[in-house]
């Protein structure tokens, strides 16, 4: 006997469930199916491809009015239930007609999550969730601008679909990297450099405040920094929430979503619910693919078969033209998990496996997705793969063959890169000495000139030899930046410029970094060589500085911070002493002590309290000293011809000239300086990274003093006869070691490497060299001669970083 | 069931960054990492590490500031060959909002 079913929405599950009843069984049950919007089952997921321009929605519809006719459902589209009698067992549609019913199935999906903020009622405000929304969406072309709140799956789809049809497209994302529930942040770093290059703009950390609004029609939306985007459509793709209003009218046990069993049934035995509507077990599900499972299991339990549903690993695919990715399961880091991490730079390609006890659990890929069911795969059956480990990366192709070239780098080097700055020689020419015969190091340098000056170019030349040569070169061990990198650190400078490389992770992807974001060690070298190579670019990233730099202030053992102010030459003012005092009495400050750089050092200051002392010390004038800095410390002076009888010079005059020059430059280490005004050398000259001593003829400068775990005397590099010249030696001499010495090397490790010889020649005899050493140092200043203090006290940057997020004592006191 | 308290925004902390929580009997630091999850641990381990809302992040590991110990944020433990584990507390991300256990800030009360 035929029995009732009633479906309350027309939707991907409910279509599923549909099929695979008729299938089964076409006369078991005289269907009627309730649909809100005007129409039956279309593929949802396939609307994006619809707004692009790549499918039209004939062809994304999955059941047709012929069907619906064939298999004699009855189809009430456009109409919404009312409510429904469980005790009578009827479903009370809008216009008041009563439909009896032996089972009845929720298929009621979900509603997009709306933010509540201001605005959000405004016309041309719109979720992307139905055909409705589409064609809004597709109404927008080249004279318009459209803001997508949210940088998941959905808005993302969204926002390519759109400029595909030349409309120009903001995303607006609250996490710090795109899709972060599915993708890593080397992946997320990826993507959104494909959309950029796709012509569309992307704010990640922006937290939207407000839309704002003209004659009732959306005007821009206002992020809370102020920042206003105009818009002439708002979208926002945020989230979904199952939509359970009227089971939770009618008093079925709901939660987020309306509870199921295993077999379907929600609470009432006679009424089923599949989709984005349910809850199985505390989860609720977005994705195509459980959606079809419970749809196979709903269709047998009505037709009292046995079935249970399962919840399994899910992947996800996005699905825009040109941006290949997918990521499955876990791919979160733990103590516990293992990462292997594969990149090709030249392909744009990134895989990372996470792998527990042997077994993948975790996978993102982004270009190559090609071999991305492969690993699927070996996650849902969870695959011992200890055997195929090595090769386990470059996908089932592989298995079985040899790892990949660690020399892709340089192989993908074109032939115009410079890889020798000193003798301005580049890889097609190194190349070429090779071919012609130069089949090792030595015989590179004799031919090609290339890595016989400063020798930092070395380990490039190296590679050059081993990827021309192949197997008949052996590659010299060598010291790499630390274990996430197979290159040193002279590698990564060089390849950091000429690959242009300008962001952290930009070189992690391009220069095959083998963990996924670094370490404590790599970071800061490779910010340094970022901040260094690329001045007036923003590449400075904060968070790969160490706490002093981030902070401005040295921590002590104690976790409070010292404050030194700077003293240009050691010379202070009755003025700067009274407010240093005073600041010493305000903030209670427990030492204060002169230091062996001629300065006074705030110590035991808490970290809540050091813009509010900045600002006190800003206003007498001061700034910060930079004592906590990789970079121009001091310059240490005696008082000179001014006052002393044996001075030959004013070399407490010139120590403020090359202080006021130099102060601000960030360098591999920190560097000190001092200027002596005679050969008694009071101010401690030879023992400094440049020490300056006056004598009646000039200036004599010299390099690569020591006197801390090293004690080295300081050797003359040169003398000069002007301050102009003393001040333009310094300031080559220093840019000289800025760009060429590894990061944590101070001056006199770094001599060691290239020669005393080599340094004079770069800035004692080449005069033209000097200039422009100087020329991009002065250059260089333009951008980090700025105090960090009153960027702190006054223009509240990094707020965040001396406040607590909340702070809860006093609650618990009281 | 766990309660949970309200301490920010998700946008209060910079990506890899990370702030501390004061409560009566110490503070908390709060992580944000590259993944974009975010974890609660003790800011310091007594006597051994710490304040490790200063150090550097990578991955789910801060480094400590003071002696480059690393610790995992999941689990508090530290890494490699030094030994000890700070405390790890329950939080989670709703509506863009950080919602931090309460035991967190009252569990701690009750411990004394």
């Amino acid at each position: 006997m035929t029995q009732k079913l009633i479906i309350i929405g027309a939707g991907m599950a409910t279509g599923r469930a549909l099929e695979q009843l008729i299938e089964a069984d076409p006369n078991a049950y005289d269907v009627t199916l309730f649909n809100a919007e005007p129409r039956g089952n279309y593929n949802r997921i396939m609307l994006s491809p619809v707004l692009s321009g790549e499918k039209t929605y004939e062809e994304i519809v999955t059941h047709s009015a012929e069907w619906y006719e064939e298999n004699g459902v009855t189809c009430r589209f456009g109409e919404r239930v009312a409510s429904v009698d469980r005790a009578r067992k009827v479903v009370i549609a809008e216009n008041g007609d009563e439909l009896p019913y032996d089972k009845l199935m929720f298929g009621t999906g979900s509603n997009p999550f709306i933010i509540p903020m201001p605005g959000h009622d405004l016309e041309g405000v719109i979720a992307y969730r139905d055909l409705e929304d589409t064609e809004l969406m597709m109404s927008m072309n080249e004279t318009n601008k459209v803001v997508v709140i949210g940088g998941g799956l959905l808005g993302l789809e969204a926002a390519a679909g759109m400029a595909a049809r030349g409309v120009d497209v903001t995303v607006v994302h609250i996490m710090g990297h795109l899709m972060e529930r599915q993708l890593d942040e080397a992946a997320g770093y990826l993507l959104r450099k494909a959309l950029v290059d796709k012509g569309i703009t992307v704010r990640c950390q922006a937290n939207s405040k407000q839309i704002l609004g003209e004659n009732g029609k959306v005007r821009a939306l206002q992020l809370d920094d102020g920042t206003e985007l105009p818009c002439d459509l708002l979208v926002m793709a945020v989230g979904i929430r199952p939509n359970v209003k009227l089971a939770q009218d009618i008093g079925l046990a709901v939660g987020k979503g309306i509870h199921v069993d295993d077999q379907m049934l929600t609470s009432d035995a006679d009424i089923l619910a599949v989709g984005e509507c349910v809850e199985h077990d505390g989860a609720i599900f977005g994705l195509v693919a459980p959606l079809y499972d419970q749809a196979k299991v709903a269709a047998k339990t009505l037709l009292d078969k046995p079935a249970t549903f399962v919840q399994r690993e899910i992947s996800t695919k996005l699905k825009v033209t040109g941006c290949d990715l997918f990521s499955a399961g876990d791919f979160a880091e733990g103590e516990d998990r293992e990462d292997i991490v594969f990149r090709d730079p030249a392909r744009g390609v990134y895989r990372r496996l996470v792998l527990q006890s042997n077994k993948v659990i975790g996978a993102v890929m982004y270009g190559d997705t090609a071999d991305s069911n492969w690993f699927f795969g070996l996650i849902k059956e969870a695959t011992d793969v200890s055997d195929m480990r090595d090769t386990l990366i470059f996908g089932p192709a592989y298995q079985g063959g040899t790892p990949m070239d660690p020399l892709a780098a340089v192989a993908a080097l074109p032939d115009d890169a410079e890889i020798c700055g000193c003798n301005g020689i580049s890889k097609g020419q190194i190349i070429a000495a090779i071919n012609g015969g130069a089949d090792t190091l030595d015989a590179v340098k004799a031919t090609s000139k290339a890595g016989s000056s400063c020798g930092s170019c070395v380990g490039l030349v190296t590679q050059v030899l081993g990827v021309t040569l192949g197997d008949e070169f052996k590659m010299p061990e060598k010291e790499t930046i630390c274990k996430c990198s197979d290159l040193s650190h002279d590698d990564v400078r060089k390849l950091i410029i000429a690959k242009e490389l300008k962001s952290i992770p930009h070189v992690m992807q391009d220069l095959d970094w083998k963990s996924p974001g670094g370490c404590h060690v790599c970071r800061p070298a490779l910010n340094y060589y970022l901040v260094c190579a690329w001045p007036g670019e923003e590449v400075d990233d904060g968070k790969s500085r160490f706490i002093n730099e981030r902070v401005h202030a040295n921590i002590q053992k104690d976790g409070t911070y010292s404050v030194v102010p700077r003293m240009l030459g050691g010379i202070t003012t009755p003025k700067e002493l009274r407010a240093i005092a005073d600041v010493a009495d305000k903030f209670k400050v427990p030492t204060v002590k002169v230091t062996g750089g001629q300065r006074i050092d705030l110590l035991g200051v808490k970290k809540e309290d050091l813009p509010a002392i900045w600002y006190d010390l800003g206003e007498a004038g001061m700034m910060s000293g930079q004592a906590y800095a990789k970079g121009l410390r001091t310059v240490k002076t005696c008082v000179g011809s001014d006052h002393c009888r044996f001075g030959t010079q004013d070399s407490t005059g010139l120590g403020i000239k090359i202080e006021s020059e130099m102060w601000g430059a960030w360098s591999p280490h920190k560097f000190k300086l001092a200027v002596s005004g005679c050969p008694r050398n009071c101010a401690e000259s030879t023992c400094k990274d440049l020490g300056i001593i006056c004598v009646d003829s000039g200036y004599q400068i010299l390099v690569g003093g020591a006197a801390g775990l090293d004690l080295l005397e300081a050797e003359l590099l040169v003398t000069v006869a002007t301050e102009e010249e003393a001040i333009e030696v310094s300031s080559a001499f220093y840019q000289l070691y800025r760009e060429g010495a590894q990061y944590l090397h101070r001056p006199y490790k770094w001599i060691a490497k290239v020669g005393l010889d080599w340094v004079k020649e770069q800035v004692a005899d080449d005069l033209e060299n000097r200039a422009a050493l100087a020329e991009r140092f002065r250059y260089s200043q333009k951008f980090y001669q700025v105090d960090p203090w009153a960027e702190r006290a006054r223009k509240g940057v990094d707020s965040h970083e001396f406040t607590p997020l909340a702070d809860f004592t006093k609650v618990a006191a009281e | 069931m766990t309660d949970f308290i309200d301490i920010g925004s998700v946008t209060d902390i910079p990506v890899q960054g990370a702030r501390i929580v004061r409560t009566a009997h110490g503070d908390i630091a709060v992580f944000h990492t590259a993944s974009g999850h975010f974890y609660a641990v003790d800011e310091y381990l007594e006597g051994k590490a710490g304040p490790l809302s200063n150090g550097i992040q990578h991955g789910e590991k801060v480094t400590d500031p003071m002696r480059n110990w690393v610790f995992d944020l999941a689990t508090g433990e530290a890494q490699g060959a030094d030994e000890g584990c700070v405390g790890t507390y329950e939080m989670k991300v709703e509506g863009g909002r950080l919602l931090l256990s309460s035991a967190a800030i009252a569990g701690r009360v009750a411990a004394e």
